[in-house]
């Protein structure tokens, strides 16, 4: 169990979701695959203006806008993605520049595939736990890549989260204590150059996904001596909707713990930013004094696991736009304009 | 005094066959004929697109050498599109400075030398770049901006800029040079595509290449009856983004040039018995009229609703085409327009004459970041 | 490649830093010397980005480096400050004058498959918080 040297916790939280929607049957359709076997409703579609950093801007304005904090105050920006714009150039710097935290900061991207945000909150909270920083950012940031016709073109979305983390005394939702569980573990990985990743079929369910999201879940209920009992509400990854429920049901959460969460069947898995906003979507509903236990996962293969107590001072959500208004600002768009957006025209 | 004693055209047209120093050359040699002179004391470039387009600047040295006067004075001048009207001022300048008795102004462009889409960004350097082309803004679309402004606040409809086109198209017929010399109606401009609504592509002048030239001297050479005065000559500058205006529907550029000009002439607009002005889009026309008070703000579109801009209306303009069917080379079209009201005046225009005595051009840089305006008489 | 360039202009283009004269006219883009009073004493500040469309027009005909992004609107906007801004819209597929918008900061173009991914200014309908 991390437990740090001084209370620390969520200052602001902010979310960004592309508008475009793309409908799995409608995906379906085009290569001839039963609308019965696919996954989830459908998916968010980055617009030909967006990437990962377009989208960790605004989300991170909308968690400065949260917390009412300026942004010189904050002493890192870290950013976790997959589908970084720049191979080498980071999207942190990008950001915060575009913020107005620089250059008194700390920038660098994070890459663990799904849970890369989730490992830089972990930094964010040893950061700022230790005393070195008052505030820190988190980005979990993602424009996915689907290779067309794959199972995984139907879940592979976008969006992302940011969480400001600071002392507790100013926080809307203290951390009790995190937990981090890693192995090497192949399910799920893109070589450099390439443009869509591999994935392990079945060896992503039970030895990967499952492994490190249960077993960093029950460390830390253990350590920190509670049960699913003791907590209001869950928020696990979320590659599909099966895994998480089915996640929920093996540790012994009820399913109305964890529906406030879950956001994949209206915009699909936003890989670093999965976890990170079905956390917001849950904060944006959690009343003052009820516990949460959040557990990432990353592909490679690691989980992080945090538990959280939501204070009074909750009512700053109501400051920014929610999780659900960027889920309903949608417009659909059909294959070929997805197409489109995504480049898969070799022009 | 400075006088025009010549000028010289090459045709309007996409010239596959011609390069940039050809073309001058060939209205330096019409324009040099028509004066009756064998070779200037300077030569005045015009030109916007030749680094972009062609790779070349230099044009004073490269033309002076093409046509054979390797040795004068001479050198470009540059405003965007109102170029070769500020070739045609520093050439007035010069002469009246008494330091230069005989000068050639080429205005001169080589546009379909690249596709498309370089073509409008050679077309764009007259915005402001880090701005505007650089987040995609277009000309086009700055004076669909206005267009629609316009339109909106003053009830002008398509038709009424439209009758601009149409117009410049009916004057084009008889102009030998002109680009386009077919008549069109307002059903076919209605009906045609789109440039950036609410401008249809019949509501821009097309872009093409050109030369043209004009021979001035000063009363000291001068030793022909043929000949007509400048009698006004004036350059303003506004703003470089129309943001940054008080008034987006106002070109102060050309309100200032035009006051400026008319003062130095003693006339008013009531005494300008044709107007070349800078139909580059139909919306610029109107506004033009406003600014030279020719009509009121908001109202010069009016004047071709009610039909006062054709030859024999209150205030003829484009007499020739104007630049949407006669053609927009644009750093030689401010020449154009100049040596064309020396035509009338000279009363060579043959079908599209005007009787009068006195004539206005002005060109538009930009999006009326400069305006150029000259102002001639029949001696 | 265009790299200084875009270097030098990112607090404009991120944040719409502008200038205030001890006059009281606004500049964006931010000004050295006042357009209205000739005078150098400027303060900088970031305006907030709201405001209303004043006109817009659909580019359809890509300019260089635009060809992935077309078609788009332009719009000339008027920031609650006063001050007029030409920009693109965004995320906007029936803009109406008066419309209220807010800035968003999205991809202005990318400088080719190797070069520098340009950020900055567009406005979109202002989102309404639930």
């Amino acid at each position: 169990m991390l437990k740090t040297n001084r209370d620390v916790g969520i200052v602001g939280y902010g979310c960004y979701v592309p508008r475009f929607r793309i409908k799995t049957s409608e995906m379906a359709r085009v290569w001839g695959k039963d609308v019965e076997s696919v996954p989830i409703k459908e998916k968010s579609v980055p617009g030909n203006d967006e990437d990962a950093v377009t989208i960790g801007i605004e989300a991170a304005r909308n968690a400065l806008q949260m917390a009412s904090l300026d942004a010189r105050k904050l002493r890192a920006v870290w950013a976790g993605s997959e589908s970084k714009p720049y191979a080498v150039k980071p999207s942190s710097t990008i950001i915060a520049e575009a913020i107005g935290a620089t250059p008194e900061i700390e920038a660098a991207d994070w890459e663990f595939a799904c849970k890369a945000g989730t490992e830089a909150m972990q930094a964010c909270f040893g950061f700022v736990g230790s005393g070195m920083a008052e505030y820190a950012m988190a980005l979990g940031i993602d424009t996915a890549q689907g290779r067309p016709a794959d199972h995984l073109e139907y879940t592979a979305a976008a969006g992302g989260a940011s969480y400001i983390i600071g002392p507790a005394e100013d926080s809307l939702a203290i951390l009790e204590a995190s937990y981090s569980y890693v192995t090497d573990t192949p399910d799920f990985f893109r070589r450099q150059h390439m443009h869509y990743p591999e994935h392990g079929n079945r060896f992503t369910g039970a030895p990967a996904y499952f492994n490190h999201t249960l077993n960093a879940a029950n460390a830390l209920m253990k350590q920190l001596g509670k049960t699913p009992n003791d907590y209001d509400l869950a928020v696990f990854h979320q590659p599909n909707t099966k895994f998480p429920l089915e996640a929920a049901k093996n540790l012994g959460f009820s399913t109305e713990k964890v529906v406030p969460g879950l956001v994949i069947p209206y915009i699909g898995n936003t890989y670093s930013g999965s976890c990170l906003i079905g956390l917001a979507a849950t904060l944006d509903v959690a009343p003052p004094g009820s516990r949460i236990l959040c557990v990432s996962y990353g592909s490679g293969a690691g989980s992080d696991a945090f538990s959280f107590i939501v204070t009074d001072k909750i009512g700053r959500r109501d400051n920014v736009l929610k999780v659900k208004d960027y889920v309903e600002q949608r417009c659909e768009i059909d294959y070929a304009t997805y197409s489109r957006f995504r480049r898969k025209f070799r022009m | 005094m400075v006088a025009v004693i010549g000028y010289g055209f090459t045709r309007i047209s996409e010239h596959w066959d011609k390069s940039l120093r050809e073309l001058a050359c060939e209205s330096i040699q019409a324009a040099l004929m028509n004066a009756n002179m064998e070779k200037p004391e300077a030569l005045f470039v015009g030109n916007m697109s030749g680094a972009t387009v062609s790779g070349q600047q230099h044009l004073g040295a490269l033309i002076a050498d093409w046509c054979g006067f390797s040795g004068i004075e001479a050198y470009a001048i540059e405003a965007a599109d109102a170029s070769g009207a500020a070739a045609f001022r520093s050439a007035f300048l010069a002469v009246a400075s008494g330091f230069i008795d005989t000068a050639i102004v080429c205005g001169v462009e080589q546009m379909t030398d690249v596709l498309p889409d370089y073509m409008t960004f050679a077309t764009s350097l007259g915005s402001d770049y880090d701005y505007e082309v650089s987040c995609g803004i277009t000309q086009t679309s700055l004076f669909a901006l206005i267009a629609r402004m316009y339109m909106q606040e003053f009830g002008a409809m398509r038709e009424d800029l439209g009758m601009f086109a149409i117009n410049s198209h009916r004057n084009a017929v008889a102009n030998p040079f002109a680009i386009y010399r077919k008549e069109i109606n307002i059903d076919t401009l209605l009906k045609s595509p789109m440039a950036c609504d609410p401008l249809s592509v019949f509501d821009c002048s097309p872009v093409c290449d050109g030369s043209a030239s004009v021979v001035l001297c000063s009363e000291k050479a001068l030793n022909t009856q043929r000949a007509v005065r400048v009698i006004g000559s004036s350059v303003a500058t506004d703003t470089m983004m129309i943001a940054t205006r008080k008034d987006p529907l106002h070109l102060q550029s050309a309100n200032d040039s035009a006051k400026r000009a008319y003062a130095m002439a003693k006339k008013k607009p009531e005494d300008i018995g044709l107007f070349e002005l800078f139909d580059a889009y139909t919306i610029l026309a109107a506004m033009q009229l406003e600014a030279c008070g020719f009509a009121n703000r908001g109202e010069g579109y009016l004047l071709a609703r009610n039909n006062e801009i054709g030859i024999r209306g209150k205030i003829p303009i484009c007499t020739m085409g104007g630049l949407k069917a006669r053609g927009n080379p644009i750093g030689a079209t401010g020449v154009y327009q100049i040596a064309e009201v020396a035509q009338q005046l000279l009363g060579e225009a043959g079908k599209n004459q005007v009787t009068c005595t006195t004539g206005m051009a002005q060109s538009i840089g930009g999006p009326g970041s400069t305006a150029v305006t000259h102002i001639l008489e029949a001696v | 490649m265009e790299i200084s360039r875009n270097w030098r202009l990112r607090h404009q283009r991120y944040r719409l830093l502008a200038s205030k004269c001890a006059c009281g006219t606004i500049h964006f883009p931010p000004r050295t010397i006042c357009h209205a009073c000739g005078k150098k004493s400027m303060k900088q500040f970031n305006l907030s980005g709201i405001g209303k469309i004043l006109s817009f027009a659909p580019v359809t005909s890509a300019p260089l480096g635009f060809e992935d992004y077309i078609p788009y609107f332009v719009a000339l906007i008027r920031l609650d400050e006063g001050v007029l801004i030409e920009a693109q819209l965004a995320d906007c597929d029936n803009p109406e004058t008066g419309m209220r918008v807010e800035m968003v900061t999205r991809k202005w173009r990318e400088q080719g498959e190797r070069g520098m991914i340009v950020y900055g200014y567009k406005f979109r309908p202002l989102l309404v918080k639930s």
